[in-house]
């Protein structure tokens, strides 16, 4: 029997986490102040799907990841020129916006379609990556209501590692309550894991992967569709910055064993 | 008229967990703020009815179940389908849940499966001349968002911590059982158990009062040129321990075990915490050697009272966001803190 992946991942961009963010209200309810010109990258636990995925793909011969992406079709392009580097795949570009704020349920719905799409998609074979927050909206709602458009009834969420054992099973470990994980065995595709951390360090540039990507990605941004979301039956009331600046005591000049003494009473208290 | 199902599981012991009697409190107090709304309560679990029971005397317009062996683990196919039959048979409208890795793992799939929305992670929940409103953060606990939803049925998953507990006697509930029967393709996953460190080896304590941060200056030359990592395993680990605390950590620091790099040995990134780490609710919480940024610090944002040692008086910490930071070397805190910890116990 042949095993090999179609591993699509689900991946969009966010705000360098460096960068200032304050968000504005519209016409079209919120979004970042200067949304456009503030430096993005893939957001990180997506791009850990992603280097999760093309490890599998790598170790099982014959497989393929797709990086599905949706957002503004030029920041994707000044985001793809790094990931491009990191690992290889083909890029599905949909036109749209990656704020926080676009409503889970419509991004799903334009993602589910756009890999139904997928020419070829052997949904036997389908494993579907995603991060299981993104950065923005850190909800972890997206990737299930995909699966559930897809009919996947397989789907874990906080995956820190999977392993493929003999006859082809996975086993898979989710993060739970407490510092636990909670070990799983499934039959096999097709199967959701939204990625936590994982194990794999950021894969360093590779050129020549780079260049390969390149011959599909730009291609790929130029057809990106347009999607345009309704924000449908939802209206922020506000979107506000913690308030709560903190009157900072610095003590500066006090002996370990004073600073010490301080903080037990402290923790005592 | 809203119909307010509060879904909750039972734990393998039938008993309910504190996250579901906050739940508890925060459905009850919805339902005061929607005059004719109705409220049910629906358990998961191997067995609900003593669960059921603790919280008899809620108030509920009624209970449903699912039950049996199938229902015990947390594994998506069942739990959506055990969700997907209570939803149904109380005709819900909204759905309130604890947004514990159980529920978040499977609501936003039922949501989709009935036509719904979800809200997870969600901090505050309100209902003011028959509109609800929910707070969640955005952007990683960077931003705070108010907002309304029209459609229904509409999931909201609170998070553990932030709702106060309803409280109340024993009593005995009656349940009505849900028959669900579970097709082949929704038992192609089996649970094959928790994997966990030993008690004493276990540094995540969720109930704990104080948080521990340790950040990557541990692991850096120090003032005589020398790195002392050992040092600093001992130190940390002992303060943990004699504080009964919860170790969290910069990225920083568990990245460098990535990098091939000395690092504490006990570390995951389990205990990173900020902006794609965790973000631990405790009432108190003592960062050391960290430099504190804005992705470290939305770590902190549900840290009640905070401190830091960094050698650094321009660290990050001191913009507002500790209420004490102490310029100081942390080995030398550290190591007299545990001994006065240590004369204490
Ligand atoms: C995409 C992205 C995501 C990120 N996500 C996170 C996240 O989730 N969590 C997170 O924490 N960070 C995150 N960061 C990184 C964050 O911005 C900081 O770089 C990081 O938290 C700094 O780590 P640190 O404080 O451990 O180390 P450093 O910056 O190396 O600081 C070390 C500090 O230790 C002090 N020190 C050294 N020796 C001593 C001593 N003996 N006594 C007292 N103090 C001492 C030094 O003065 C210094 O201030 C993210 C960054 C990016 C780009």
């Amino acid at each position: 029997m042949s095993n090999e992946y179609q591993i699509v991942v689900c991946g969009s961009i966010v705000p360098d986490p460096l960068q200032t963010l304050e968000p504005v209200s519209g016409p079209d309810g919120p979004s970042l102040r200067n949304e456009m010109m503030l430096p993005a990258v893939l957001d990180p636990w997506a791009s850990h799907a992603l280097y999760e995925a093309a490890h599998l793909a790598k170790n099982t011969p014959g497989s393929k990841v797709w990086l599905v992406s949706l957002g503004p079709k030029a920041k994707l392009q000044q985001v793809m020129m790094t990931v491009a580097q990191k690992v290889p795949f083909e890029l599905i570009a949909l036109d749209g916006p990656a704020s926080g704020f676009a409503e889970a349920a419509e991004v799903a719905t334009v993602l589910a379609e756009a890999i139904a799409a997928i020419p070829g998609l052997d949904r036997s074979k389908l494993l579907l990556f995603g991060g299981w927050e993104s950065a923005s909206r850190g909800a972890g709602v997206t990737m299930q209501m995909v699966a559930e458009r897809l009919g996947i009834l397989d789907q874990f969420q906080g995956v820190d590692e999977l392993k493929v054992l003999p006859g082809g099973a996975l086993e898979i470990l989710e993060r739970v309550e407490g510092g636990k994980q909670q070990v799983s065995r499934c039959a096999g595709p097709p199967a959701l894991l939204g990625w936590a951390t994982g194990n794999l360090p950021e894969p360093r540039n590779n050129p020549q992967v780079g260049m390969a990507n390149m011959r599909t990605v730009m291609p790929a941004l130029q057809k990106a569709k347009p999607v345009k979301l309704a924000a449908a039956g939802v209206s922020f009331a506000s979107v506000a910055l913690p308030k709560q600046l903190r009157e900072t005591r610095i003590v500066k000049d006090k002996s370990p064993d004073e600073i010490a003494r301080e903080i037990f009473e402290w923790i005592k208290r | 008229m809203e119909t307010i199902l509060l879904l909750i599981n039972t734990e393998a012991d039938g008993s309910l967990a504190k996250p579901a009697f906050e739940a508890l409190g925060a459905a009850k107090a919805l339902r005061a703020g929607l005059p004719e709304a109705k409220l049910a309560v629906g358990l998961v679990g191997q067995t609900v009815q003593s669960g059921a029971d603790q919280i008899g005397a809620c108030g509920a317009d009624a209970f449903l179940g699912v039950a049996g062996a199938d229902f015990a683990s947390p594994r998506y196919a069942s739990d959506a389908a055990a969700a997907e039959a209570l939803v149904k048979a109380a005709q819900a409208t909204l759905i309130i849940a604890p947004a514990t890795a159980r529920w978040n793992r499977v609501l936003p799939g039922v949501a989709q499966r009935l036509g719904g929305r979800a809200d997870t992670h969600v901090t505050g929940l309100s209902a003011a001349s028959g509109a609800i409103t929910i707070n969640r953060w955005y952007y990683r606990q960077r931003m705070e968002a108010s907002l309304q939803r029209t459609h229904r049925p509409w999931f909201i998953l609170l998070d553990p911590g932030s709702q106060s507990a309803w409280q109340g006697a024993a009593a005995t509930a009656s349940v009505r059982i849900l028959p669900v029967t579970l097709s082949e393709a929704c038992q192609r996953t089996t649970v094959v158990g928790v994997r966990e460190l030993a008690a004493d080896a276990q540094t995540i304590r969720p109930d704990a009062d104080l948080l521990l941060v340790a950040g990557a200056g541990w692991t850096k030359k120090q003032a005589d040129g020398q790195t002392h990592v050992k040092e600093a395993e001992e130190l940390i680990l002992g303060c943990l321990k004699l504080a009964r605390a919860s170790l969290g950590s910069s990225k920083s620091l568990v990245d460098l075990g990535g990098e091939g790099q000395a690092v504490l040995s006990f570390l995951t990134h389990l205990n990173q915490i900020g902006q794609t780490g965790s973000t631990p609710r405790h009432p108190k919480g003592l960062a050391t050697c960290c430099h504190g940024e804005e992705p470290h610090t939305v770590g902190w944002r549900f840290i009640n009272e905070r401190r830091a040692i960094s050698l650094d008086p321009n660290c990050g910490w001191a913009r507002g966001k500790a209420d004490v930071l102490y310029v100081a070397d942390a080995f030398a805190v550290l190591a007299r803190l545990n001994q006065l910890l240590a004369a204490a116990s």
